[in-house]
């Protein structure tokens, strides 16, 4: 059952990716709404398989890699379902929902057992502190998909090819706002991300602050996000330089949500 | 000389208040907190040398990379950037303390250049009545007007969110709140260590452990060793696990002992629940073995005879009345790795007969009748173990802990008030047939743009 759905929601992730591409080749605004519900409906069943996996397991599904993969898509989907209805920027989803997709079969890949919780993980922070911190994640990549879409319409403007994607693309100001937009909703739920993890690290472990890896990278990320915002404040970091920057901190934010587990032993470490 | 003077003091003042110092210490910070994770930290000398050679070991010791996070280099780099943002608060503040105590309040020519949202409207109606009417318009749709009048012209003049311009300066203060705290923490708390062991007590506990304990003289035991003041006394320590075998959970049951009156009692301490006394908070951290577990069993014969109880530990012989050695090999409290038909703890024996070979025989503590399957004369059964255990508390007094929980609540407040909030202002010109409505947001321009429209609307039908 579990199973079957899962499947079902990767087939929606796929159909919207494909959908959102053909709006991104040739805007319709029939392939818009079809592509905007395909994407809200694998969002629900998702929500409804995350759910289901919770009353299960009886906690919060993000304890390994398949759950927190799963769990990742599920954030990034739902902040571009709400980014897209405010801002109506539907062409983002031609980059969004490619990811998205590609976390789903990342999370398919490893093993879907549910397993006892650990005794560490036992908390009610366990909730708060990943939902925080996978919804900044979330609003993180998509400022990423924006600096992308950035770069390539720069790159037309420059090399004056006005290739197939130019007039398809949205102008180079707007996507300079969404990407801001993102970094202003992305870093704080960040911030407190990164409190919640420290007031629960103060009661599991006897510290709020162990400069622990995952700690240290996600102390990181914040110092480059924030160096990233206080940089936009100042004329001169817009467009090229803010782009480049959210692509960096993208980078590093994937290296502290999967890097860190992989590479660098620690408290965090749970594969 | 004091024009050099002051040039060089307004020249450092710049540099503290300049946005690319900002900048750059935060990368700065970024980039050197890699080495803390990739280096690790506080090892012993000699696993060090293990890793790295001599004089790679000798040079990372000099440049503090062993404890970079408390090294001077780090720490200077956290306080240029406290410096760093209260000079930009000082240097800023005193610009937004005036849009606050003295608001422009008319839309004269100068203002409306400076705007980037002005429209123009032609209503009917004498200068006195539009006002009116303008003003019951604001304070529906956006809030409570002040209206000036100069020379026969009506200035209308509403805010929102002033406060907002302030959430950045909470949250720059709440940083130095943090800061603080932990430092409060660094000079008047400790974090140590201490392992009770079942039916015992400590009244001191023990900051970091030594590297080399054999080789800890005693002078250098006591530097480290903390008097609590109070005696914790383990009752019991447990540990259960689930079907698969990975631990469920670890319980010590702590009781507190403060001049010879129990003052907490019997209280369970697990992962994530730890119990404070007077400011010191014990933490379930770890647990080990308190010497051989004694293990119970069983013997009867199998013609008949009443079973007989037998205690013993690992790797002690015991001779039964026949002759028979009997030894305990190993144990499990989850044999189902090991035989996936059967759950719950077993022992291994051997059993030395008086002529014949060794034999190695497991009995499981479920299956009481799992033995006589063995055809033996002799049948045995098990009955469980006594295991004394120690319990490891991570042991942390932090009297900085509340500063650094209030200046992340401060945090919080001011990162909504700073990201999701903006000065909203609006101005409304009257003259006799004809208004200006002007406005700006000192954030999210776009979204302001979306409601002053929308707004505008609304005059449209009125």
């Amino acid at each position: 059952m579990n199973l079957i759905l899962f499947k079902v929601i990767l087939g929606l992730y796929c159909a919207a990716s494909i959908s959102y591409l053909v709006y991104l080749a040739k805007p319709a605004s029939f392939t818009g709404r079809l592509s905007h519900w395909l994407a809200a409906t694998g969002f629900i069943l998702h929500c409804a398989f995350t759910l289901f996996r919770y009353h299960e397991a009886g906690y919060t599904p993000i304890t390994n890699m398949h759950e927190s993969f799963s769990f990742f898509g599920l954030a990034i989907v739902g902040i571009f379902i709400a980014f897209e209805r405010r801002y109506r920027v539907v062409i983002l989803g031609a980059f969004v929902l490619p990811v998205a997709l590609l976390l789903l079969i990342a999370s398919f890949s490893f093993p879907s057992a549910i397993l006892p919780l650990l005794p560490v993980l036992k908390s009610r922070w366990l909730l708060v502190h990943t939902t925080f911190a996978f919804s900044g994640y979330a609003a993180f990549t998509l400022a990423f998909c924006a600096a992308v879409m950035y770069l390539i319409q720069e790159h037309y403007l420059k090399y004056k090819k006005l290739g197939a994607l130019y007039h398809k693309l949205p102008p180079l100001d707007t996507l300079d706002d969404i990407n801001y937009h993102c970094l202003t909703i992305g870093f704080p739920l960040f911030t407190v991300a990164i409190i919640t993890g420290a007031i629960w690290a103060e009661t599991a472990w006897g510290s709020y602050w162990s400069w622990d890896p995952k700690e240290t990278w996600s102390l990181i990320t914040w110092f480059l996000y924030a160096a990233l915002l206080h940089g936009r404040l100042t004329t001169g970091w817009r467009g090229r330089r803010a782009a480049i920057l959210a692509i960096a901190g993208f980078i590093v934010l994937l290296f502290t949500f999967l890097g860190v587990n992989f590479f660098l032993p620690g408290l965090h470490s749970y594969k | 000389m004091t024009t050099t003077k002051d040039s060089f003091a307004s020249s450092v003042w710049s540099f503290f208040c300049s946005l690319k110092l900002t900048i750059s210490l935060l990368i700065a910070l970024a980039a050197a907190s890699i080495i803390g994770t990739v280096i690790q930290q506080n090892a012993s000398p000699e696993q060090y040398l293990k890793e790295y050679s001599a004089s790679t070991v000798r040079l990372f010791d000099a440049l503090n990379f062993f404890d970079m996070y408390h090294s001077w280099w780090f720490i200077l780099l956290l306080y240029l950037l406290t410096v760093n943002l209260v000079a930009c608060s000082v240097k800023r503040l005193p610009r937004d303390l005036k849009i606050r105590s003295v608001p422009t309040l008319t839309l004269d020519e100068g203002v409306e250049k400076s705007l980037s949202l002005v429209e123009h409207r032609k209503l009917s109606g004498n200068a006195a009545s539009l006002r009116d009417k303008m003003a019951t318009f604001l304070r529906k749709e956006f809030a409570e007007p002040l209206i000036t009048e100069d020379k026969g012209v009506y200035h209308l003049f509403a805010q929102k969110n002033l406060y907002s311009r302030f959430g950045v300066y909470l949250l720059h203060f709440s940083i130095i709140v943090i800061f603080i705290g932990a430092m409060t923490g660094s000079y008047l708390g400790y974090k140590a260590f201490v392992s009770i062991e079942e039916g015992t007590g400590v009244s001191a506990v023990y900051k970091s452990a030594a590297h080399d304990p054999d080789m800890e003289t005693p002078e250098q035991l006591a530097r480290r060793t903390i008097d609590l003041g109070f005696t914790v006394r383990c009752e019991k320590f447990t540990v259960s696990y689930y079907d698969n075998g990975s631990p469920k959970e670890f319980k010590s049951i702590l009781t507190v002992i403060d001049n010879g009156k129990t003052v907490i009692d019997k209280r369970p301490v697990i992962v994530n629940d730890p119990l404070s006394y007077k400011g010191i908070t014990f933490y379930q951290s770890s647990y080990s073995p308190a010497g051989e577990p004694l293990f119970h069993l069983t013997v009867r014969n199998r013609k008949g005879s009443a079973p007989a109880k037998l205690s013993l530990r690992q790797g002690e012989r015991v001779a039964l009345p026949n002759g028979t050695l009997l030894q305990v090999l190993g144990y499990t409290e989850e044999i189902k790795s090991i035989i996936p038909q059967a759950s719950g703890p077993a022992v291994k024996l051997a059993l030395t007969p008086k002529t014949g070979a060794q034999q190695q025989i497991i009995l499981l503590q479920n299956y009481p009748d799992f033995d006589s399957e063995r055809g033996g004369d002799l049948i045995f059964a098990y009955k469980g173990l006594d295991q004394k255990w120690r319990t490891g508390l991570q042991v942390a007094k932090d009297p900085g802990v509340w500063v650094v929980w209030v200046g992340c609540a401060l945090m919080i407040i001011g990162i909504c008030m700073a990201f999701f909030l903006s000065h909203r202002r609006v101005w409304i010109r009257v003259e006799s047939g004809r208004v200006t409505i002007g406005g700006t947001a000192n954030k999210n321009q776009a979204a302001f743009r979306i409601f002053f429209y929308r707004m505008l609307e609304k005059l449209g039908k009125e």
